[in-house]
């Protein structure tokens, strides 16, 4: 049975954790105020908050691999805050865009959509991590019970997307492009056998 | 000399107060936000940026249209510390974190190919027998952002003419310099670009007098993240053609290959003229983001032909289509 105590401190360390997560948040911040951004803050802002929402993806999907690794449930617990601020900053990229990039020039937009295809697909990769955010509630989870695992392996197709908006932007140097995607493929070797699986059953759908 | 001002020499900020009043201005910001932020290593900041201040002064004429702009110069600051050098990294702080390892003194540069006084030159006597000139010039880069710069230096013709070109000289090349030891993004494992960068262009646009070699600019030599201690301009191409830190000049019967083109040919042609009618495959080259701009207000303007040099030369690429040659 799990005490009181254990309780309290699991509270606690979700306090920290969400404090630790906002706090390159708080260091954009204060390079806003002191203008320390360069001569192009609003790409720096796009970049660090881009930036930040692929690596709490990582950490997200990381929960899973920890599971197994460390044959305790526990983590899971964390999982929700991690998903949710991933989704968070994803979203405050986003808004950074269309706000500072764009400068709410919509017709622009279009442009944009058709001209960078890595917009495009990076807004694909935000659109998964909607239903995503918005059933991650306690009550959504029951309501949907079996449904529920279903439709959150969206995230993996977030995940893809996500690789594929940064390593359609890269111009010459692939290492950053390049290293997420060893994380992601390290963290996705966990469930190989479910991947598998689930090609295999897609392939005997269409095969019907 | 003629300065193109109406601001009293007494209403001009000292450049020591300016730097002193940033300091104080991001010092106090730092103190409110409760002395929090020990990775900010402000010292080490400050080290960064009079570094760049040892640039020496130099003695130029002041520049004259067309090679003058009234357009809004970019401040030295961002100047320096937002720029492509992929010889020290791929990100636009990289260079000027980096960059100053990199030796420049002594300096000489190869001249080679198609001149009868072919050799190995000291930077002192490449430079010296040219007067010094500004030139006030929109760089584009081919990312979508541009800023205006104030270039010292003297056109490239004039250089090239001394080294008595043949008439088999239909082409220049360049070179940077290849020294991975204090260059780390040539180190880089997963970088696509083959060191050295190179880059070429054809006789009639290496003579032009819009083209120059830059020694300095905002009146002092080049900082080293700006491609020190010689380097290219060529203001109505993309940034990459303007080459920097140069040890070898080639000329050429044949079109030499460029660094870009040889990295991605669908993306990059040999010419690279800044052309708003022909994308990037992968973006639109219709506008551009004058920097430096600011949150609310990020600057985006019509990109003109040729960088707006077109009067200029347009006349350089008459009957080639330029969709083709791109």
């Amino acid at each position: 049975m799990i005490t009181q105590t254990f309780k309290e401190f699991r509270f606690s360390c979700k306090v920290v954790l969400f404090i630790l997560i906002l706090v390159p948040l708080f260091l954009l911040f204060i390079d806003v105020i002191n203008n320390d951004l360069g001569p192009d803050p609003a790409k720096a802002m796009a970049h660090i908050t881009g930036d930040w929402a692929m690596r709490l993806l990582l950490v997200t999907l990381a929960i899973s691999p920890l599971r197994k690794l460390t044959g305790t449930t526990e983590w899971i617990h964390y999982r929700r805050m991690l998903g949710l601020f991933t989704f968070f900053y994803a979203s405050l990229h986003l808004l950074i865009y269309c706000f500072f990039l764009l400068g709410l020039e919509w017709r622009q937009l279009w442009a944009d959509v058709f001209d960078r295809p890595y917009i495009t697909v990076g807004f694909f990769a935000w659109m998964m991590l909607v239903p995503l955010a918005i059933t991650s509630t306690k009550g959504w989870q029951r309501s949907l019970g079996k449904r529920w695992p279903q439709l959150h392996r969206c995230i993996f197709i977030a995940l893809l997307f996500a690789l594929l908006h940064l390593i359609w932007q890269v111009r010459s140097d692939l290492s950053e492009a390049l290293v997420y995607g060893f994380i992601a493929l390290f963290l996705l070797s966990f469930r190989s056998v479910k991947i598998l699986s689930g090609f295999r059953r897609l392939s005997q759908y269409f095969s019907k | 000399m003629t300065i193109k001002t109406d601001i009293l020499s007494s209403e001009i900020t000292p450049e020591a107060n300016y730097i002193n009043r940033r300091k104080f201005i991001s010092r106090s910001g730092q103190a409110a936000m409760g002395l929090c932020l020990p990775y900010k290593l402000a010292l080490a900041k400050d080290a960064v940026e009079d570094a760049d201040r040892r640039q020496m002064p130099l003695v130029y004429s002041a520049a004259e249209p067309p090679y003058w702009t009234n357009e809004k110069q970019a401040p030295f600051f961002d100047a320096t510390s937002y720029n492509n050098f992929y010889e020290f990294g791929t990100d636009k702080s990289d260079p000027k974190r980096y960059a100053s390892v990199m030796t420049i003194s002594p300096w000489s540069v190869d001249v080679s190919g198609e001149v009868e006084k072919a050799g190995r030159y000291h930077l002192e006597d490449i430079i010296k027998p040219h007067a010094l000139q500004e030139r006030i010039y929109r760089l584009r880069c081919v990312e979508a952002w541009s800023m205006v710069i104030p270039w010292v230096g003297f056109p490239l013709a004039d250089l090239l003419k001394r080294f008595l070109p043949t008439s088999r000289a239909k082409y220049v090349a360049f070179e940077t310099l290849n020294r991975p030891s204090e260059m780390r993004g040539q180190r880089s494992r997963f970088g696509t670009i083959d060191w050295p960068y190179i880059e070429g262009l054809r006789i009639d646009e290496a003579m032009h007098p819009l083209t120059i070699l830059a020694v300095g600019m905002y009146g002092k030599t080049l900082p080293n993240q700006n491609g020190a201690p010689l380097r290219l301009v060529v203001p109505w191409k993309y940034g990459f053609k303007s080459i920097k830190s140069i040890t070898r000049i080639h000329l050429t019967e044949h079109q030499p290959a460029t660094s870009w083109n040889l990295t991605a040919p669908n993306e990059y042609g040999f010419y690279s003229n800044v052309n708003p009618l022909v994308d990037h495959p992968r973006w639109s080259q219709a506008t551009e983001r004058r920097l430096p701009n600011s949150l609310f207000k990020p600057n985006r303007i019509k990109t003109l032909p040729f960088n707006g040099y077109a009067e200029q030369v347009a006349s350089l690429y008459k009957g080639m289509d330029l969709t083709r040659y791109f």
